[in-house]
């Protein structure tokens, strides 16, 4: 419900009639955008609309050879994941046994990984929902993350898809917590800029559950209290599921055999690991050095081809070899998925080769790199736009 | 099963947001909570463009009745394709569908099947069944439209020996006849069936514009329960004589034959199998906007709505794919549909729309 009324409401801004052809959000194959960002600014608008045609070309080939072969892969994460799970949980069990507790947290960590990222975060994408599998769709999907899946999808798939990086527009620029760009005015409270980042990192799960129930959105009367109270009633009943399975539940079947306390020290830290790690990896998408911010001049009359653009030059990815790539869900190839949000996932490295040439082409920034280089990039910016000033890049 | 619900509500404590069954599922793929399923246990080719798929469903098939027909969702490189199928083994035990290869799902599934292969399964439904009380019967079969009469044959001959059935299969050739082996059995067996094959390639089709066939074959076939299931011309024929039987009793002042069917004058059953849908042809279609999930899909005029959502990747409520059981319904938001088997353009904002049996009429906003 929140999708249409967010929906509605964009419609009336755009002043667009009723049941008209074009919905609000479609956007123009020919013309330009008030401002070209500047990494983009040599481009004429007819090699942006060549550009958006060439990648346009990209996803059609994909759109044509998926199949089989992905929808195995699909069930395959599933089954593995699953499979870690239940092996994880069950060692926590035993876990007055150190072993046993290095193997259930280590195991239940990578599960918990694997079912954020390469699965939850994907599957919520409709990158599955071609399969028509009501087991793996977007709409059916629960993830185990404090936030409940459907307040996820708004503010991430139509709000910081949508506006990628643009300041303003997408909250995911600092998530309503953190100086991440200079054009955001400085306060004092961005001092402790370094610290939050530190404090969010191994909570992150619950930093975004709150961030999804759009408080600031509410207080400047964008979000009726209705909704707030129904969001916050769709959090409290998830949340209480999510600890009462990991904090009281799996401790207490462990007390069985006298390893409660081990088994809550195992849930802890396997969520703590995944929230650290999907922090680093979230935060190298758009933060790391080379990723632009944008003005909402830079959107008001973006074409197609121009919304390609700022997806690629307001991506970062990060290299490394395959079992990195699928620990991030695939994140790694942030400017790939950015462009093609509901391509699957696993066809991405598949499409990387290709976006990089026509960048290089085209003479747009193509941001890459390794994971510490992208994760000390990105905590640097957090460092400097504590304080006053413009953050110079390297 | 109280015991059992405590343990699965306890089990869900530890495996939230997902069901214990998500978890059981890595070991039995029948096991979900938002999807029957089945397992195939037995694949039986039947002519040579015909088979029998027997499958194990999981928990919620509901046993069928002689005569009841299924959906069943088929994996076609990585994505599931609804169709009805028609159950051709006797009511009571294991069920089985019986499938003819005529377009690109049910050819895969007679050719590319296997044991241990997954299906989609919708409980069985259809009035297509035995009459509640015993009486002699009239069974008008044209090729596929065996396979639900199959299951009627099966479940009522050889247990019921004061049955009384008699059976009109039209097929082009023998090799064609899917259940030709298994019908002259059963009928050298049973008295109480009796089969006639109609060969068309070397008697044409059966003539239903008067009723001299009819008479020839099967001299009581007005007292009889009459069931129809084929190819759609057949149909049609065979109701046009039902209908002028019954209008001619009606002139001479007579009555129809008593019995369970009384109240139904034509006296004739019949199930269909496809319906035309030639009425979107040569107009525009549009913009199709699914609201609720926010996905556009530029349609053509001929393409129903139904497919058009299925293959933008929605999980499109569906049934019987011909317009007659209502179970695809969706609001309309805005825009015309046009009705594929009459050409009509119609549509309100919030009138319930047939997706299977509309297309776009210029643009179309959906409530899904």
């Amino acid at each position: 419900m929140t999708t249409v009324s967010n929906r509605t409401h964009e419609a009336t801004a755009a002043g667009a009639p009723a049941g008209a052809k074009t919905r609000p959000g479609a956007l123009a194959t020919t013309g330009s955008p008030l401002v070209r960002p500047p990494a983009a600014a040599h481009l004429t608008d007819e090699q942006v609309a060549e550009l958006g045609r060439e990648l346009d070309a990209i996803k059609d080939d994909i759109l044509g050879k998926r199949g089989s072969s992905d929808a195995d892969y699909i069930r395959r994460m599933i089954k593995i994941q699953r499979a870690l799970e239940i092996s994880g949980r069950a060692a926590l069990l035993f876990s007055k046994n150190k072993k046993a507790w290095v193997a259930g947290t280590t195991l239940l960590s990578f599960a918990k990984i694997l079912e954020n990222m390469e699965l939850g975060h994907n599957i919520l994408h409709g990158q599955w929902d071609w399969m028509r599998d009501p087991d793996i769709h977007s709409t059916t999907w629960e993830w185990d993350f404090v936030t409940p899946a459907r307040a996820w999808q708004h503010t991430h798939n139509d709000l910081h898809h949508r506006w990628t990086n643009v300041v303003g527009k997408d909250n995911d620029v600092g998530y309503n917590l953190l100086r991440m760009d200079e054009n955001q005015p400085w306060k004092p409270f961005n001092l402790g800029n370094p610290l939050y980042n530190a404090i969010l990192a191994p909570v992150f799960e619950w930093g975004i559950a709150i961030y999804d129930l759009e408080l600031a959105d509410y207080q400047e009367g964008k979000k009726t209290k209705e909704a707030l109270m129904r969001d916050l009633k769709a959090l409290g009943k998830k949340a209480l599921k999510q600890f009462t399975k990991d904090y009281a539940a799996t401790p207490a079947a462990a007390m069985l055999t006298g390893s409660g306390k081990q088994a809550l020290y195992g849930t802890l830290t396997a969520n703590a690991v995944r929230n650290v790690w999907a922090h680093a990896v979230i935060f190298c998408g758009h933060f790391p050095d080379g990723a632009d911010t944008f003005t909402e001049e830079m959107v008001e009359g973006e074409t197609r081809g121009d919304w390609y653009v700022r997806q690629m030059i307001g991506s970062a990815n990060i290299s490394g070899s395959k079992f990195m790539h699928l620990m991030t869900g695939n994140l790694s190839h942030q400017i790939e998925h950015h462009l093609f949000p509901d391509l699957p996932s696993n066809r991405y490295a598949e499409v990387a080769p290709k976006v990089q040439e026509i960048c290089k082409r085209y003479n747009l920034p193509y941001t890459t790199g390794p994971l510490l280089k992208q994760v000390g990039s990105s905590w640097a910016k957090v460092f400097k736009l504590a304080v006053p000033g413009k953050a110079k890049t390297a | 099963m109280i015991r059992l619900r405590k343990l699965a509500r306890a089990a869900s404590l530890f495996t939230t947001p997902l069901a214990p069954e998500d978890f059981l599922a890595l070991f039995n793929p029948v096991f979900s909570t938002r999807q029957l399923r089945g397992v195939v246990t037995r694949v039986v080719p039947e002519t040579a463009d015909s088979a029998t798929i027997f499958f194990r469903p999981g928990r919620g098939w509901q046993a069928h009745k002689a005569g009841q027909w299924a959906r069943i969702g088929v994996e076609l490189d990585g994505v599931f394709h609804w169709r009805s199928y028609s159950l051709s083994a006797p009511a009571g035990q294991d069920p089985a569908i019986t499938v003819s290869d005529v377009g690109a799902v049910s050819g895969a599934l007679v050719r590319n099947t296997k044991p241990g292969d997954i299906l989609f399964l919708a409980p069985p439904q259809g009035d297509f069944v035995l009459p509640e009380h015993p009486r002699p019967l009239l069974m008008l079969t044209a090729g596929a439209g065996i396979t639900p009469v199959m299951s009627m044959i099966r479940t009522l001959v050889p247990h019921r020996p004061d049955s009384d059935v008699e059976l009109i299969h039209s097929a082009r050739t023998p090799a064609d006849s899917i259940f030709r082996e298994e019908l002259a059995e059963l009928a050298d067996q049973f008295p109480n069936l009796k089969v006639t094959d109609w060969y068309t390639s070397e008697r044409g089709r059966f003539d239903f514009s008067s009723s001299k066939e009819l008479d020839a074959l099967c001299p009581d076939w007005r007292s009889r329960a009459a069931y129809a299931c084929g190819p759609e011309g057949f149909l049609d024929d065979a109701e046009s004589l039902w209908s002028a039987e019954a209008a001619a009793a009606a002139r001479n002042g007579g009555k129809s034959p008593a019995g369970p069917f009384a109240a139904d004058p034509v006296n004739l059953i019949i199930e269909r199998f496809t319906t035309s849908l030639a009425g979107g042809d040569g107009h525009d279609g549009g913009l199709v906007t699914f609201e609720a999930s926010d996905r556009e899909v530029e349609a053509d005029g001929a393409t129903p709505l139904l497919d058009v959502g299925e293959d933008a990747g929605l999980l499109m409520p569906s049934g019987c794919r011909m317009g007659i059981c209502h179970s695809c319904l969706i609001p309309l938001r805005a825009g015309h549909v046009r009705d594929l088997r009459t050409g009509e353009v119609h549509g309100e904002p919030g009138q319930l729309i047939q997706t299977c049996v509309s297309a776009a009429a210029g643009p179309v906003n959906l409530d899904i």
